[in-house]
């Protein structure tokens, strides 16, 4: 007969494996970080752009042709600051993963991702649409809103405090939807401030 | 008394999943619809020969079911839990409670 302590380790195995087969937990406190300070950049330059110096007012006299360029370029810094997030933490997830022996695209990762990209695209979709009407003004909002709904909608299947990073983003997301004028500056706190308070969080709730 | 109780609950312990594996196994099916042979190696870290034996030995209790097809030209392998090993797990974890329980 095994003894009260062998019990507990049963139970305490089962508990694991059922986290560790449903659970993405290779994520690092520090793509958070990463991912805020890239958003941060891109929101300063995204602001250089539209408002300050002689150049943007240069390019609002001209209003004719320089739209659609600074449209463009929004665009391009919005898809580097992405691909830089995402390439990010795909590269510190594996480099975990690889020294706790783990392959990073198992049954839970791919679960992550179908579960993120799923509001994830129809947000991108969305947004697309806003552009070809002209409704720049809700870009910023929607981007927060439909970011959160898709953390919300993956928190089960990685870390339980992504949810709350989610529920910051529709908060925000709404408030910008209210105050149009303060797009940036709330896309600013969502994708940056945020990303940097919770990588820190999670540093320093499972790393240390 | 008492230890007509505690051979009672003793009982409950299913023998099939007195081996760490085979709970594992169980434990992994239980929270995931299906899973795949390679999945499940890489979860319990375990050997290919190993884990094939304790699947069969669950496969003959009619614990879960197997799937085989290809996914091009590799062989790929899908276990699911049946309903009977759904119960027979949720028993035995039943009877880990008590057991721990009564010991407090």
């Amino acid at each position: 007969m095994k003894s009260e302590q062998n019990y507990i380790k049963d139970l305490s195995d089962i508990r694991q494996m059922m986290e560790r087969s449903t659970r993405f937990v290779s994520l690092t406190g520090w793509s958070g970080i990463m991912a805020g300070i890239y958003a941060l950049v891109g929101a300063y330059v995204a602001y250089r752009m539209f408002y300050s110096g002689d150049e943007g007012k240069f390019m609002t006299q001209m209003s004719d042709k320089p739209e659609t360029a600074i449209i463009l370029q929004l665009f391009l810094v919005a898809l580097i600051v992405l691909a830089l997030a995402i390439g990010t933490a795909i590269w510190m997830s594996a480099r975990r993963a690889k020294r706790r022996q783990e392959y990073i695209w198992n049954p839970a990762a791919r679960r992550l991702v179908v579960h993120l990209s799923i509001p994830l695209v129809t947000g991108g979709l969305f947004i697309l649409i806003l552009v070809l009407k002209g409704m720049m003004g809700l870009i910023a909002p929607a981007s927060l809103v439909f970011y959160g709904l898709a953390l919300i909608n993956a928190s089960k299947f990685t870390f339980e405090d992504v949810k709350f990073l989610g529920m910051a983003q529709i908060v925000l997301g709404l408030l910008g939807t209210w105050m149009t004028g303060a797009g940036l500056i709330l896309w600013a706190i969502g994708f940056g401030i945020m990303h940097i308070v919770y990588g820190i969080h999670m540093q320093w709730r499972y790393e240390r | 008394m008492e230890v007509r109780k505690v051979k009672t609950i003793i009982h409950g312990l299913n023998k099939a999943f007195e081996s760490r594996i085979r709970l594992g196994i169980m434990s992994v099916l239980a929270v995931n619809d299906t899973i795949d042979f390679n999945a499940l190696k890489e979860f319990l870290d375990v050997t290919d020969g190993n884990l094939a034996s304790h699947l069969k030995a669950l496969e003959k209790e009619d614990f879960l079911v197997v799937r085989k097809s290809f996914i091009g030209r590799k062989p790929n392998t899908q276990y699911s839990m049946t309903r009977k090993g759904k119960a027979a797990f949720e028993a035995h974890l039943n009877a880990l409670e008590d057991l721990i329980n009564r010991q407090k």
